[in-house]
């Protein structure tokens, strides 16, 4: 029951920042780039419950941004990428304690991995409009955007995150 | 404690599998039916209205300079002017490829004036990321309002994309400078056939590729090209103003030439577009695919 109410609570957490990413944030794009607000909840996701947990968020965030409006890509790309990115994170993170420069270093990574994995997975299904040339455009500034919104969003979603951790980690 | 690595390790093979499963679901599909089609329609339903109310909701923020008495009325006014203006431009471009329709067909020469259209009005209210390398976005009209797939998005200054699908009260516009779009064109003074292309540009205004279907004809810099139109107008209706020849180059090794076609329509700031439903009360919807 309270598992189910946790997991709710993600679920609208997930729900709402697909949202603010594609109608609001959209409006504040940096040459077409929107901070990847869906990736920062899921590093914030492990850094509090490790790498299992954020996989889980990861996969349900990256398959709601690839199926939301107006996505026309494969769906099941955002939803690896971030798989790979929430796994990653978890494990470098129970290596040590989260510092603000650690947590900096995490989300810059983050976001590296994350929109390169999806370049690639596009590059390998020969998506159109996919090329190595714009991935090294796009991926720089979305590094840069993300870390700049990293203040604002993790402590919050670090905050959600501890209030809802169950008192033993799968 | 020993098995933690293990348990972990399974469940991260199982996300991984599952997304690779998602993906090759999707990408084995045809131009319609995917099975990841009906889970994306579903998503569309429940957050296109979400999406439709966060941008209501942000609208006055962005507004908010708008507030202002005198400045509120000078933008007012600059808005009224600038509509107008764009009105008539429009009809402008279109002017040239009129008059060489108005020779032999006379009734098509129709389906150019503006007035001619029945336009379902919508907002912008969500835009792809340049993470996606994807040029589309969503507006606050659907089925509920007569919108379905495969109909001319347009705005004031001229083509804008078309829909490439739609729910009860939202639909995805894919723009003509995605690169996966390919629109049908025609030069204004020659009346020339030719392909546009997207050039793919993630952000800004894009631009498109004109190669004309005739490479003995070579474009000029400053021709307006307008759209060709297809059978029952879907997905495209004719005559709509496309954009105007900025550059053109020719290489040996391919036969035809291509211009780089500067658009009219400015599609970093897109808000309110128009959906084309019927031409002189005719209308665009997809027969053609329906007969099929």
């Amino acid at each position: 029951m309270i598992t189910g109410i946790r997991a709710g609570i993600v679920a609208v957490l997930i729900v709402v920042t697909v949202t603010l990413q594609v109608s609001i944030f959209s409006h504040f794009s940096i040459s077409g780039v929107v901070p990847d607000l869906a990736l920062l909840v899921v590093i914030a996701a492990a850094l509090v419950r490790g790498p299992n947990y954020a996989a889980l968020v990861g996969f349900v965030a990256g398959l709601v941004l690839d199926l939301a409006p107006p996505a026309d890509h494969t769906a099941g790309r955002w939803a690896l990428s971030f798989v790979i990115v929430g796994y990653a994170t978890g494990m470098v993170r129970s290596d040590g304690e989260t510092t603000v420069p650690s947590t900096l270093f995490l989300v810059a990574s983050g976001a590296f991995i994350g929109t390169s994995v999806f370049a690639l997975t596009g590059l390998v299904l020969r998506e159109p409009g996919v090329d190595v040339a714009g991935a090294l455009r796009v991926v720089p500034v979305a590094i840069g955007y993300d870390l700049l919104l990293t203040p604002l969003i993790i402590p919050l979603v670090l905050l959600l995150f501890r209030r809802l951790e169950p008192a033993e980690r799968w | 404690m020993s098995h933690q690595p293990q348990r972990s390790r399974a469940g991260l093979g199982l996300l991984v599998l599952a997304c690779v499963t998602i993906i090759t679901l999707d990408a084995r599909h045809d131009v319609r039916a995917s099975p990841v089609d009906p889970l994306r329609f579903t998503v569309a339903a429940v957050l296109g209205p979400v999406e439709d109310g966060a941008a209501a909701v942000l609208r006055p923020v962005i507004d908010l300079p708008d507030h202002f008495g005198d400045v509120k009325a000078l933008r007012d006014q600059n808005h009224q002017l600038q509509a107008t203006n764009a009105e008539l431009i429009s009809r402008l471009r279109a002017v040239d490829a009129n008059d060489n329709r108005d020779g032999a067909l006379a009734g098509i020469a129709r389906l150019a004036d503006t007035s001619g259209y029945d336009v379902v009005p919508s907002q912008v209210v969500g835009m792809g990321p340049a993470q996606s390398f994807t040029r589309t976005v969503s507006i606050d009209v659907g089925t509920d309002d007569g919108v379905g797939p495969d109909l001319t998005v347009i705005n004031a200054d001229g083509l804008v994309g078309r829909v490439v699908s739609a729910t009860a009260s939202t639909a995805t516009v894919l723009l003509i400078i995605d690169s996966k779009s390919t629109t049908g064109g025609r030069l204004g003074d020659s009346m020339e056939l030719g392909f546009l292309a997207g050039d793919g540009s993630l952000s800004g205004d894009g631009s498109l590729q004109f190669s004309l279907v005739d490479h003995t004809v070579s474009p000029k810099e400053g021709d307006s090209v307008v759209s060709w139109g297809s059978r029952n107008g879907a997905p495209y209706i004719a005559g709509v103003p496309i954009g105007e020849v900025t550059n053109v180059h020719s290489s040996p090794a391919e036969l035809t030439e291509t211009a780089t076609i500067d658009p009219y329509v400015d599609f970093s700031s897109l808000d309110v577009v128009a959906v084309v439903t019927a031409v002189d009360g005719r209308s665009t919807s997809n027969q053609a695919q329906e007969a099929r």
